[in-house]
């Protein structure tokens, strides 16, 4: 079916759809009308699950790690200074393995107070070991989110499907709503094969000592470093996984493919612009206006971004003559995440392309095309003099 | 063996004894019980056991007479505060030397 509505409420029919049985959200701006379709969706009946109003994010998550660790389907939604307070939950939901999805709508974070679109909030949150998919349009928003539990609860590791505040989360577009039947078919329901069980009494996550030890049935128990490097083996395999349960979601509903990164003529390219969320949707405007102008470039959106497809995106740019990173976050003192973790990815290519980083868009600051086309035609130009630091767009006030 | 799922090796334990390692090396205070003055001891009956069911590491045994398990008792101290009768009192580990003059 197809239907016209807003990003949040895509990722809130997505939730539906996945038969999430806990929701536990704080209402923060622009994530608030997704948790409100849900209570709604709860409220009517249309969605049989336990809706549990909380007086923090910090319990939001607390809520979704216990609804989870008891096996069933968790689900939360938040954005900005909200995400920043659950942090401290974040860590202990992947730590604990736990296969709960979370959608953030990307704001810029405070300080200075700011209710607008940049992505500092989740890139911020790349080291935490969730997995990080990001969104450019509607029809992702929904299908990450049914893919994201399929993810979460095959590979034990919790999802953040991110996708730009207000840019996507309060705009209207059409999307396809996958049938019910199909989702179903897609995402049967699971058994964790740990879980609170009264009949079956356990302690999880307690104190876990330096070393290996032998537990009370005499089983060899790993150390705390066990389990931490088991997470990253793990992670690195969830790139093969999704690579199957895209695979798998595109012979069901139609649509997929692209598990990494979307490219947009790239394929003759020598420029390459590179992005992260729905900018990359605008960018390809500005890759059509210069590619009216012969100059051959394409655009490339990222959308997993943990664990880091370092050989797609190798193999997506090695060899182009230069490749040009926009980012909406910082890691401050340093360059743009997306840009570093690039550079690290091509170290061991042959044919090193020049690399640009541009940071732009921070806290709301609107994004115009004609700025982009300015950028991009410098990068073009001057493809071996750019410099390693990240140049500013659209920044004012340099007196 | 089966080789086990990372994801499996997760932090998970049943509770009893042992699950937080040898705690009883951690021990400063040792609870030691006095007989003449434990209930199940002196009535014969199975009753109170407040010591074994307040250890938060079950390592009080439910028997007449209650038995401490000291590789993993790490001398909280509860026990001694629960009990009904003030049977169990908290004995220092190792006294400290004295500095000879």
């Amino acid at each position: 079916m197809h239907i016209i509505e807003a990003g949040n409420v895509a990722a809130a029919i997505g939730v539906k759809l996945s038969r999430a049985q806990v929701i536990a959200a704080y209402p923060i701006t622009p994530q608030t009308p997704l948790t409100e379709k849900l209570s709604e969706f709860v409220e009517s009946g249309e969605l049989e699950a336990q809706y549990i109003p909380v007086e923090s994010e910090h319990s939001a998550m607390a809520v979704c790690i216990a609804a989870s660790t008891a096996g069933a389907r968790a689900f939360t939604a938040t954005s900005a200074n909200g995400l920043l307070y659950m942090v401290e939950q974040l860590h202990w939901a992947v730590g604990a393995r736990l296969p709960v999805v979370m959608c953030v709508a990307n704001r810029g974070i405070g300080a200075p107070w700011t209710v607008w679109n940049d992505q500092q909030d989740t890139i911020s949150q790349r080291d935490v070991g969730w997995i990080q998919l990001y969104c450019n349009d509607h029809q992702q928003i929904i299908d990450s989110v049914i893919k994201a539990f399929k993810l979460a609860q095959t590979v034990s590791v919790p999802v953040m499907v991110c996708y730009d505040g207000y840019l996507l989360s309060h705009t209207y577009m059409p999307f396809e709503q996958p049938e019910q039947s199909k989702v179903d078919a897609f995402l049967p329901a699971f058994t964790p094969k740990h879980f609170l069980d009264p009949e079956n009494p356990g302690n999880f996550n307690t104190v876990t000592l330096p070393d290996i030890r032998l537990d009370v049935d005499g089983i060899m128990a790993p150390g705390y470093i066990e389990i931490r490097h088991n997470l990253q083996e793990d992670l690195r395999a969830a790139l093969d996984t999704y690579v199957t349960i895209d695979k798998e979601f595109e012979k069901e509903f139609g649509r997929g493919g692209n598990p990494f990164v979307e490219e947009y003529k790239c394929e003759d390219a020598e420029f390459v612009a590179v992005c992260i969320g729905s900018l990359s949707y605008q960018l390809r405007d500005v890759v059509d206006i210069m590619r009216d102008d012969q100059v051959k470039i394409g655009v490339m959106g990222v959308q997993m971004y943990r664990p880091f497809p370092d050989q797609a995106i190798t193999q997506a740019l090695a060899g182009k003559k230069c490749v040009i990173v926009f980012e909406k976050a910082l890691s401050y003192g340093n360059q743009g995440a997306l840009y570093a973790d690039i550079k690290s990815a091509l170290y061991s290519s042959e044919k090193k392309p020049r690399i640009h980083n541009y940071i732009l868009g921070l806290g709301g600051r609107e994004i115009k095309t004609q700025h982009l086309l300015d950028a991009l035609a410098e990068s073009c130009t001057t493809p071996d003099t750019f410099g390693d630091s990240p140049r500013w767009i659209g920044l004012k006030l340099q007196e | 063996m089966v080789k086990r799922k990372y994801c499996d090796m997760i932090s998970r334990s049943k509770p009893g004894p042992g699950d937080g390692g040898n705690t009883g090396s951690w021990r400063v205070m040792r609870p030691v019980i006095n007989l003449e003055a434990c209930i199940p001891v002196k009535t014969k009956k199975n009753s109170c056991f407040n010591c074994w069911l307040y250890c938060p590491d079950c390592v009080v045994s439910k028997t007449i007479p209650p038995v401490i398990n000291y590789e993993y008792c790490k001398g909280c101290g509860i026990c001694a505060e629960e009990c009904p009768t003030g049977a169990i009192s908290m004995v220092a580990e190792a006294t400290p030397v004295t500095e000879e003059k």
